[in-house]
């Protein structure tokens, strides 16, 4: 038998009705299997609605870690009546659809080249749970029992879970434990369990944990000084703050006086969240607010200031579809235009884009550090796909000697050893002047910060040279952030064509490169982490006949944004782009790059099978 | 025009505070606005306020927004940083930067449009936050720097200077304040100097927010004939209910106000605020009886000025976020990062 039946490597897919209490089960059924050592990626496709609209929860089973999405679903649990007709049509051809046949399946549904599993969850459960919200919960443990028979889920890890889940409220372990029972026992008795799909315990975790990018974020806001946070609810940002808060209840709280080492502020609106920041820095304090594209939006009069005020401050945008309500839960890459040269007169902000729970935990921290020693708003650019799903992700790690880099900060003693203080001065030829912060002397170091009528020694001035000066100080200061924004991470074997991404673009790409080489299609791969742009980003496209600029947006924005700083012929920079609200997948892109290898009838390297 | 200081010498005989300064040390630089605008009169009030009460002068954060009102934190306390921020956006800014460190004194000016139209959202926002800060707003009913359009305080009926009246119900930020929960709610008139001196100072001492509207004439736009902001209307309709006197520990009481009802309230440091009731019936620690008082006089045409509304026993933002007594922006790695160790622990709690 086994020599039929493949191991750990399947997609499965959850349908259910949002609010049905689906997610805890479908959360539990991925840890399991993550307990068990097998790689897995997870995806929540969720409505903008609280109770009754669709939702779905895709789990990427992958002992080979292709952690990216990839079409085609190997297993449906179909559990919403509403969308069966499209769930049971993307089944792949041999799939194997779950459903409750309590009611039997309409015979329009039937598919002759997939294997129907009906179980009748729903009559089970009658006699056994009495009330009926708590039998309509049941269902979905009673499934997940069900496919722990079916696939090979190590038993003991999951009622290890329920136990953990519900601690405290022993009185629901028992019932938790019968429903995943009678799921398990039927699948036993009356279907073929296993089936010839399984998975297996394998050591491809590693050290590795499951998180999701937003509490990495919260968390690195934590260990890189962050004090004060302010900001709006919107979604998929909410869980910035919100993990922000969570564990600075815990970690930030005096020892003798039981009080916070934080403040933490839900505002108004996104204009204050972001005003609250820049009062917060221009006062020393390390402050970071979280946001959607409509927040930056709201924000970038804001930024506009902070830019020419020269003020640290660090948002997070975690971008999705927009505007407005509905496809904005979806995730997208399409705020990088807006984000790059948000707000007016001659802005723009570098950028970070993190891959990884562990980057949203290194470039939290390194934000606050960016953001002070460069005096301007650093925009953290993750999305919906990174922020709200469990990732699999390397551990966070933090080196107990590492100091906060806080730029350049007069404090009272080098007020008094210096001769002189010009706020704008560029004293070091980086074009970052020295601040100083209220209240710091008597007598030295006051001034006030306005926007861009100043000169050196910040006082007041519309002159036209001061203006010019300060402009171009500015861009100094701009090629000084080129030098800090951390290094494209390139992989270059000398391939005539490179593929760029950044961000969750990336989580595809291992399995597309082995995809496309396996057609004879090598592509060099540049994973952009920040804008500036480096030289490595330059030379790479340089060095490549030609270069795949792979991202989630209509417009190509990432190439967009590298022809406009750097003058590439347009024609070179091929875009790969996909927008449509689910995440990219390695097919997508394999498809769009096979085409244009046709089109342009460039070379394969086939390699000679000895 | 470019930034003018004033000169620093100053007369030898002009007397020096608890703390050895004259009120030369808490001006400002020149000012640029029109001759005669209320506005300077306030920048002179607080000038004069924070001399007295014998304040460092660099222990201030003062934050503004857009327009003749915000260019004015540029003309008093020159010792202390100010901000010229975002239209409307000065609530958030000085937010955060009481936030970042609660032992400065935090003073917030701003102006009717600043306040009462673009800003409205954060005007009552930071009302409910009890951010510790004096907020001022100077109301002269009118756009000045753009060139005379009514303002949102501007009262229906109310003229420009073409004669053209003004169309719509007015907003009456002091009523706001008062609904919204503020806990410090003055009016006054940019010149009258004797009673809005103590109205600052008792703004200042007060712990959580201290709203003070302040109608300041714009002599270029809104001093006409038929303009309710003007200084010959303010003069007739002007209708002080309570006047009050700041006593610090060694002050003597220098007012000479109508003789009334004397009333004594405790700050929280210590301190005192004398109260003079000019009207029996008022009672300034009745929210919702100094919101109807508020409101019948104004439907008579009378603007009612003095402390409105006082809890002095507030709490303030700090306090309802419970934050440590150091301020925040003076924490370092020590305090602030949870080390390698506990982050073992936290990656354990992902697997």
């Amino acid at each position: 038998m086994s020599s039929n039946v493949t191991y750990n490597d399947f997609v499965i897919r959850f349908a259910n009705v949002n609010g049905s209490g689906s997610a805890s089960a479908n959360g539990m059924f991925a840890k399991a299997l993550f307990r068990m050592g097998i790689p897995v990626a997870t995806r929540n496709i969720f409505p903008s609605n609280i109770q009754g609209l669709p939702t779905w929860f895709e789990v990427r089973v992958s002992e080979q870690n292709y952690l990216g999405r990839r079409e085609g679903v190997d297993i449906m649990v179909a559990m919403n009546a509403e969308t069966m007709v499209e769930d049971i049509a993307s089944l792949k051809p041999g799939g194997y659809l779950l459903y409750d046949n309590s009611k039997p399946l309409a015979k329009t549904l039937q598919r002759d080249d997939i294997v129907e599993i009906g179980i009748p969850i729903s009559t089970m459960l009658l006699p056994v749970f009495t009330d009926p919200k708590q039998r309509s919960l049941f269902k979905n443990i009673t499934y997940l029992g069900a496919l722990a028979g079916l696939l090979n889920i190590e038993f003991d890890v999951i009622t290890g879970m329920v136990a953990t889940q519900y601690k405290g409220k022993d009185a629901l372990i028992q019932p938790n434990i019968h429903a995943l029972e009678i799921g398990r026992q039927y699948a036993y008795e009356y279907l073929n369990a296993p089936l010839p799909l399984q998975v297996r315990r394998s050591d491809g975790v590693g050290d590795r944990i499951m998180v999701d990018g937003n509490m990495a974020a919260g968390l690195g806001s934590i260990y890189g000084g962050a004090t004060v946070c302010a900001w709006y609810p919107i979604t998929p940002s909410t869980s910035v703050a919100e993990a922000f808060e969570q564990h600075a209840n815990r970690l930030r709280i005096d020892h003798d006086s039981g009080q916070k080492k934080f403040a933490i502020i839900q505002a108004e609106d996104e204009l204050a969240a972001i005003g609250i920041v820049i009062g917060a820095a221009w006062n020393g304090a390390r402050a970071f607010t979280a946001t959607s594209g409509p927040g930056v939006s709201l924000m970038s009069e804001f930024l506009g200031l902070a830019y020419f005020a020269e003020l640290p401050a660090v948002l997070w945008d975690i971008q999705r579809a927009g505007p407005s309500t509905g496809m904005p839960t979806r995730t997208q890459q399409s705020d990088v235009l807006a984000a790059a040269y948000a707000s007016h007169g001659d802005t723009k902000h570098p950028l970070l884009f993190p891959a990884s729970p562990k980057e949203c935990f290194d470039f939290a921290a390194l934000a606050l550090d960016l953001a002070d020693r460069l005096q301007t708003p650093i925009i953290v650019l993750s999305d919906l796909e990174l922020g709200m799903n469990d990732n699999l992700s390397e551990p966070f790690e933090w080196d107990n000697d590492r100091r906060y880099d806080r730029g350049k900060v007069l404090d009272a003693d080098a007020l008094d050893a210096r001769e002189v203080f010009g706020r704008y001065l560029d004293v070091d030829g980086d074009g970052i002047g020295f601040r100083t912060l209220p209240g710091t002397h008597p007598d030295k170091g006051a001034f006030f910060t306005r926007g861009t009528s100043r000169d050196e020694f910040a006082a007041y001035t519309e002159s036209p040279e001061a203006y010019e000066r300060n402009m171009e100080r500015l861009l100094k200061k701009w090629q000084t952030a080129a030098t800090l924004i951390p290094e494209a991470e390139i992989t270059d074997n000398g391939c005539e064509a490179g593929a760029i991404y950044f961000g969750t673009t990336s989580l595809p790409m291992p399995e597309c490169m082995d995809l496309l080489a396996h057609d004879g299609i090598h592509v060099d791969t540049c994973r952009v982490r920040g804008f500036p742009f480096g030289p490595e980003v330059v030379d790479f496209i340089n060095s490549h006949k030609v270069v795949f600029i792979v991202e989630q947006n209509r417009d190509g924005q990432l190439r967009k944004l590298l022809i406009n700083e750097h003058d590439f012929a347009p024609d070179k920079l091929v875009p790969v782009t996909y927008y449509a609200g689910l995440s990219i997948s390695a097919d997508f892109i394999q498809n769009a790059v096979t085409e244009y290898f046709a089109e342009h009838k460039l070379a394969r390297i086939t390699e000679v099978k000895s | 025009m470019t930034f003018v200081a004033k000169p620093r010498t100053h007369h030898p005989r002009l007397p020096v505070n608890e703390i050895g300064l004259t009120r030369r040390d808490y001006e400002g630089s020149v000012s640029t606005l029109c001759a005669g605008c209320g506005h300077d009169s306030v920048s002179a009030a607080i000038v004069q306020a924070c001399a007295e009460l014998s304040m460092p002068p660099h222990r201030f954060a003062k934050v503004s927004g857009i327009g003749c009102s915000s260019k004015t934190p540029s003309y008093f306390l020159n010792k202390s940083h100010g901000f010229n921020s975002v239209h409307g956006r000065m609530p958030s800014v000085i937010t955060g930067a009481n936030l970042a460190n609660r032992d400065l004194f935090c003073v917030g000016v701003s102006g009717d449009g600043d306040s009462a139209s673009i800003g409205m959202g954060q005007f009552a926002h930071i009302v409910r936050r009890r951010i510790n800060m004096l907020y001022i707003v100077d109301n002269n009913g009118t756009y000045g720097l753009t060139k005379g359009q009514f303002s949102a305080t501007n009262d229906k009926g109310s003229t420009n200077k073409k004669g053209v009246p003004n169309l719509y119900e007015p907003i009456d930020l002091a009523s706001m304040a008062l609904q919204l929960g503020a806990t410090f709610v003055a009016r006054s008139f940019s010149g009258d100097k004797r009673q809005l001196v103590p109205l600052l100072k008792a703004g200042l001492r007060h712990r959580g927010m201290a709203f003070i509207d302040v109608i300041s004439p714009c002599v270029a736009f809104n001093n006409h004939e038929g303009s309710t902001k003007s200084y010959d209307h303010l003069r007739q309709f002007d209708h002080n209910v309570v006047n009050a006197d700041y006593i610090g520990d060694h002050d003597e009481i220098t007012a000479d106000y109508q003789p009334g009802t004397i009333e004594d309230v405790s700050m929280p440091d210590g301190t005192t605020l004398r109260l003079y009731k000019l009207e029996d019936s008022f009672d300034p620690h009745d929210r919702v009886g100094a919101l109807n008082y508020v409101q019948k006089r104004q439907q008579e045409g009378e603007v009612v000025t003095g402390l409105l509304y006082i809890d002095p026993d507030a709490s303030d933002c700090h306090e309802i976020l419970d934050t440590v007594h150091t301020p925040l922006n003076e924490l370092n790695e020590t305090d602030l990062c949870p080390g390698a160790d506990n982050l073992d622990a936290i990656n354990a709690s992902f697997r």
